[in-house]
């Protein structure tokens, strides 16, 4: 299934409209992933345009956070998981066998449901993944640290203590601090695992803005428990059910007329 | 549909359908009373119309919490959502046909003294028997959440502009023949006209049964045979001399 072949809702969410036409930045090709011998993805297809936020929906188990791990071959730390079919981001398939890992995954950046800051300065956290792929002055780490915080709306906040811990931080703030190193090491993709689940309203609402900010620079996938955080941020919704890909459509069509009928027992709480 | 895994979810979103049901009956009814009044030239059913309005009001006040309350509490997606917003809007157009039959009666008091052509009552009874069944269609496809019977509905809505049209005329030539009908048929005139309008409400109801079910919009296309607004008394007629020569 690609965005391509659908038509906006409506004509009224022009920009949005704009958006889906953008080019396929990751595409998935017959998808299907294993753990040991259990098939936990099944056979999945689907297109996430470039500079556009795609929300995974689902019930715990669906498969939603594995297919995010495959984005960038985080799976491959663990043993007797596997991926099947064809993964193309820009059209060059990334479960290739010569595919460099670390090159994969500073163009693909991740964010996890809990904040996990390294145990070092706020400044360090951030430098530290800049230092692995580039050689840099001083000055210009001290600058790429700052806009990554400034990026990841930190900056205000933690600017006068940027040597304090990165532990210290309210956990809204140690997020935004992941997010900030990942954005540091200047991704194409983004991947956000329950971003804000840990999150108190205020927190969340951060995350949210930010969101919406990156996605003009960033290709975003978000997996998210909370649907109206998926209703809120995102162009395209995937609902998944089983290891399977039920519906894939724009935002505003799942969450207000969806096709498939288990989407919308889904959507409105009455799975069961 | 199958229920939510939330039961209290459920008892909301049936308490807010039975209320519109309550309330589509209670306007059919007062409609009624309003045109039974002003054929029977009945004052004091006229009055008990004005009085009950405020019930229809106090439902579409009473109705409009419970549901932004569950919009607040559920944060409702897709069909749940439309049935909310739907329910509201219907709930709307019922306060407005209380209006109307409300106005009606005032104008059953209004031309109480004075003599009116039974003929053009038996009109206007006639629009309110189409307008009323109308209403009532629309509320049983309301029950059955059918679009399908939604969308014919609102295609009746080109006869009730017809007859509308056909009584405008004639009270148009009362008028002509004697200056003192003006009183009564000007209050006649609103009268189809309030009738009329409720018409139109059914048909509003009707879109929104349609909405709720598919999600989409009914479609532009909107039958209109109401022709009064591009109706005028020639000058001649109304005996007055052309401007020219006064």
């Amino acid at each position: 299934m690609t965005v391509q072949s659908l038509v906006p809702p409506t004509a009224a969410r022009d920009e949005n409209a704009s958006r889906l036409a953008n080019q396929p930045k990751i595409e998935l090709k017959d998808v299907s992933f294993f753990y040991g011998k259990s098939k936990a993805l099944k056979d999945i297809s689907l297109t996430l345009p470039e500079r556009a936020v795609t929300a995974f929906i689902g019930p715990s188990g669906c498969g939603k956070s594995t297919l995010l791990r495959m984005f960038n071959r985080i799976y491959e730390m663990y043993p007797n998981q596997r991926a099947e079919g064809q993964i193309l981001l820009d059209g060059e398939n990334i479960l290739d066998r010569s595919q460099d890992l670390n090159l994969l995954r500073a163009r693909v950046g991740m964010v996890f449901q809990k904040p996990t800051p390294f145990p070092m300065s706020i400044y360090e956290n951030i430098a530290f993944g800049i230092r692995l792929y580039e050689k840099l002055s001083r000055s210009e780490l001290d600058g790429r640290v700052e806009q990554a915080l400034r990026r990841a709306a930190l900056w205000e906040e933690v600017k006068d203590k940027l040597s304090s811990s990165g532990l210290g931080l309210s956990g809204g703030q140690q997020q935004r601090l992941c997010i900030a190193r990942t954005v540091a090491v200047q991704p194409e993709v983004i991947l956000l695992d329950e971003p804000a689940s840990a999150l108190d309203p205020i927190s969340t609402a951060k995350i949210e803005e930010l969101i919406d900010e990156l996605k003009s620079d960033y290709t975003i996938a978000i997996v998210t428990h909370n649907m109206q955080q998926a209703a809120r941020v995102s162009d395209l919704t995937a609902f998944m059910y089983l290891g399977e890909l039920i519906e894939f459509d724009h935002t505003e069509k799942v969450f207000t007329s969806p096709s498939n009928p288990k989407t919308h027992e889904y959507i409105t709480g009455r799975f069961g | 549909m199958d229920e939510h895994i939330v039961k209290s979810y459920d008892e909301e979103l049936k308490f807010i359908v039975r209320r519109i049901c309550e309330m589509g009956g209670q306007a059919e009814h007062l409609v009624e009373r309003a045109v039974n009044a002003m054929v029977k030239s009945d004052l004091a059913m006229a009055e008990a119309v004005i009085t009950d309005d405020a019930l229809l009001d106090a439902a579409q006040r009473e109705l409009d919490e419970r549901a932004i309350m569950t919009i607040a509490k559920r944060q409702p997606m897709a069909r749940d959502l439309r049935e909310i917003v739907g329910a509201i809007r219907i709930s709307n157009d019922l306060e407005r046909i209380g209006d109307l039959g409300k106005n009606i009666a005032k104008r059953v008091i209004a031309v109480h003294d004075h003599p009116q052509p039974m003929q053009l009552v038996r009109g206007i009874e006639h629009l309110s028997e189409l307008t009323l069944q109308q209403l009532k269609e629309v509320l049983d496809a309301y029950v059955e959440r059918d679009h399908q019977r939604a969308e014919r509905i609102r295609d009746k809505d080109e006869a009730i502009d017809a007859v509308y049209t056909s009584i405008f005329r004639e009270l148009l030539t009362y008028m002509m023949e004697d200056p003192r009908n003006i009183s009564a048929c000007t209050h006649l005139l609103f009268s189809a006209k309030n009738i009329e309008r409720i018409g139109d409400h059914a048909t509003n109801i009707a879109e929104t049964i349609y909405y709720i079910r598919t999600g989409a919009q009914m479609g532009p296309e909107r039958p209109k045979s109401d022709r009064t607004t591009s109706i005028v008394v020639p000058p001649e007629a109304a005996g007055s001399a052309p401007a020219s020569e006064a």
